[in-house]
């Protein structure tokens, strides 16, 4: 491993598959009664969100404590960051009080760069801005696997804001890397501009991302993406790139439905469907501990490597 | 200070058609004389230059923000006319949104207060279009343009409506003064960081397309078509804007257009490696990619560009160590314009030097309608000195300017400045090239 994690685009298929597989020797931690073990006792972690964040912070948090780190929490809001230090500064401070690792969310795309070109302490992307959310990519990977062990001949189907989703920049890298047949839909204004060059299918429409598709991933929509002229309306959203049940259907029998939360029911996907027997939206969040696990473990010092 | 002869030095100077070696004399601060061996009259200093050197007119840079008043951490008319002359040029023109902005004559006086102070390269400030650049109300352009103004432009952003547009070419055309455009739409800018394209959409930055830009090119080659005026379209950057040019220039409409160093030499690549996320990437307009590139240079080559222009924008360190998408837009760029020019144009064989001098000094003493660009005899001894094959590594620590915003630190690049003389006075020297020091008097 590197010394940080700042996307899924730094990793090799190899460290990829390095890290699902020590996932899988944590989730077993979390089945234990004790669910504690002393890997990173001694190590300091913390946890700097710039971003309001309560999935990934506790899965954070919770992952860090089962694995016996000393986690210390810094919110920032935003509007203290607009009169007050810059990333910088914030981050030499708290460097200055030796850290081992720093898990940074932050709405600017390009902030754990910055951070990882300053700091000595490894660098965790919990999501910056519109660019990764490595973690994310890599839970869905791991929840993936539960289902379909081999993901080199799935087709993938990413529907939603492509635009303005890190996950979808993440999860297009992974499974691209590990040879998946990915599709990605959404409405034309939301596309990423020159993203076939990642090797991936891009469409306007959903029934063809989604026909013998064998996982959907369904991405959310903000509400306010009425004020751009994205779309038009949040009803007429639902009904040309809804995941309903009559679209599910064109997708392989053993089709599961994935999203990576908060989910907007009703507008990007039908509560049927968010509820129904192919949904792993659940897994995903309890898969989320077990590969930030992993993540802690590695970086922390599974194995020293240079970088 | 002593009439002077300068032998030795390849002269170029389309204005006159002169390609060859010839000696000038320079008397007075002015061009005396120039002509096959001027034998040495008594009392003229004979100055024998190194062989391969060019002499040629002085360069003007068309579009600089000196950032003075207001912005003094940044830049200031001294520094900033420092790092003109050692980067070869004799002459720039000076953006007007300082704080406050100079869309009145006493900020102009002011500026030229500096520039006389600092007695370097010479400063023709360019006026705000309208008042304050809100887009609103004329600024007071009659004034401006006795007070010293060349131009006018509300540079930083564009004029802001058609309408206003067009009353400043009509306006400014009554004293025969360009309207420089700062070319973009800005509702299709948005809150766009960089060009919007594959490596915007993999960094995860807000896009800004070509067309924001060419938009508003069309636009003010509309109305600069119906109004018969002069406009100047700042810092060209998309292959759509070349061809709009070219479109009015068929049509015989008075538009020109410069093109900056950065954006003939760097694409959008570079936001992503070897620095991800380097703000020092990031200016306005964007890199582009490859296609826009390749078109400013073919448009560099063919005539359709008419100048290289340098949009220098000195930031402080603090300001552009931040995030990507917080960090102001703009890089320096007068002390590395020519060794790029040198070794990305001259060199690769696409420009001549007497095309390159048609760019950097014939054509903005044209549009702006300064003295310059020629080295007629009686004109004012502006006169930049090249070192063609000069190996030359950038260095952002040794600039002269204040602010050391460029992307260029480190590159190793083919081609210089050795001297620069304005009025007649060596107002630089190369200090790698001290055979040069006997230009000082």
């Amino acid at each position: 491993m590197k010394k940080d994690l700042l996307g899924i685009a730094d990793l090799s298929p190899d460290e990829i598959y390095r890290i699902l597989e020590t996932a899988e020797a944590m989730r077993e931690i979390g089945e234990r009664p004790i669910k504690k073990v002393p890997t990173l006792r001694g190590k300091t972690v913390v946890n700097l969100f710039y971003e309001p964040s309560t999935r990934t912070r506790t899965s954070f948090e919770i992952a860090e404590k089962r694995l016996s780190a000393d986690t210390l929490n810094i919110a920032v809001a935003t509007s203290s960051v607009l009169k007050g230090e810059t990333l910088a500064d914030t981050a030499l401070n708290i460097e200055a009080m030796a850290p081992d690792m720093i898990v940074l969310r932050h709405a600017s795309s390009g902030a754990c760069h910055l951070l990882s070109r300053i700091c000595r302490s490894r660098i965790i992307n919990a999501g910056d801005g519109m660019h990764e959310h490595p973690t994310q990519a890599l839970l869905d990977a791991f929840t993936i696997r539960q289902h379909h062990p081999r993901i080199d001949n799935l087709k993938v189907a990413i529907v939603g804001d492509l635009l303005h989703s890190r996950v979808l920049r993440s999860n297009v890298l992974l499974l691209t890397k590990l040879g998946a047949e990915v599709w990605v839909s959404g409405p034309p204004t939301l596309m990423l501009p020159g993203i076939e060059r990642l090797g991936v299918h891009a469409t306007a429409s959903v029934d063809e991302a989604v026909t013998d598709a064998d996982v959907i991933m369904m991405l959310r929509i903000q509400q306010e993406r009425m004020q751009g002229a994205f779309v038009p309306s949040l009803r007429e959203y639902f009904n040309v790139f809804g995941m309903t049940a009559e679209r599910v259907r064109r997708a392989k029998p053993g089709v599961i439905i994935m999203h990576p939360g908060p989910i907007n029911r009703g507008v990007e996907i039908a509560s049927d469907v968010a509820d129904g027997p192919y949904s792993v939206i659940l897994e995903q969040v309890a898969n989320g501990v077990a590969v930030r696990m992993a993540v802690l473990y590695l970086l922390a010092g599974g194995v020293e490597e240079g970088d | 200070m002593p009439t002077r002869l300068l032998k030795g030095a390849r002269i170029v100077d389309p204005a006159n058609g002169r390609d060859g070696e010839f000696d000038v004399v320079i008397e007075d601060g002015r061009i005396a004389r120039v002509g096959k061996d001027v034998p040495a009259e008594h009392g003229v200093s004979v100055v024998d230059l190194p062989r391969g050197l060019i002499l040629c007119p002085g360069f003007i840079d068309m579009h600089v923000h000196l950032r003075e008043p207001g912005q003094e951490h940044k830049e200031t008319v001294a520094t900033g006319t420092a790092a003109a002359v050692a980067g070869g040029f004799t002459a720039v023109a000076c953006m007007p949104n300082t704080l406050p902005v100079n869309d009145n004559a006493g900020v102009t006086g002011y500026i030229l207060r500096k520039a006389a102070e600092a007695r370097l390269a010479r400063v023709y400030p360019i006026g705000a279009v309208s008042r304050g650049q809100l887009g609103e109300q004329l600024a007071d352009i009659a004034e401006l343009r006795e007070a010293g103004c060349v131009a006018i432009t509300d540079d930083g952003r564009p004029v802001a409506t058609a309408l206003l547009m067009r009353r400043a070419l009509e306006y400014a055309g009554m004293f025969d003064m360009p309207v420089i455009e700062h070319c973009e739409d800005q509702t299709l800018k948005g809150d766009g960081v960089a060009h919007e394209g594959f490596h915007a959409s993999t960094l995860g930055l807000r896009g800004i397309p070509g067309a924001a830009e060419s938009i508003m090119a069309l636009r003010d080659i509309s109305l600069a078509e119906l109004t018969g005026a002069a406009v100047h379209i700042a810092h060209m950057s998309a292959r759509q804007s070349l061809d709009a040019v070219r479109y009015g220039k068929t049509r015989g409409v008075r538009v020109t257009c410069e093109v900056t160093p950065h954006h003939f030499v760097l694409t959008d690549d570079m936001l992503g490696a070897p620095v991800p996320y380097d703000t020092n990437t990031k200016m306005n307009p964007p890199l582009r990619e490859a296609a826009d590139r390749d078109a400013l240079l073919q448009g560099l080559a063919d005539g359709s560009v008419d100048v290289i222009a340098t949009d220098h924008a000195p930031h402080h360190y603090d300001e552009k160590h931040v995030e990507f998408d917080r960090a102001p837009f703009g890089i320096t760029g007068l002390e590395t314009a020519i060794s790029l020019c040198f070794d990305r144009l001259v060199h690769r064989g696409l420009v001549s030097l007497a095309r390159l001098v048609e760019l950097l000094a014939v054509n903005p003493a044209r549009i702006l309608r300064v003295s310059g660009g020629s080295l007629s005899e009686g004109a004012p001894a502006d006169i930049t000195i090249l070192a063609p094959d000069l190996p030359v590594t950038v260095s952002a620590a040794r600039m002269r300017s204040k602010s050391r915003n460029t992307p260029f630190d480190g590159w190793q690049l083919r081609g210089g400045v050795a001297a620069t003389i304005v009025d007649g006075r060596t107002v630089y020297v190369n200090d790698s090239l001290p055979e040069c020091e006997k230009l000082r008097v």
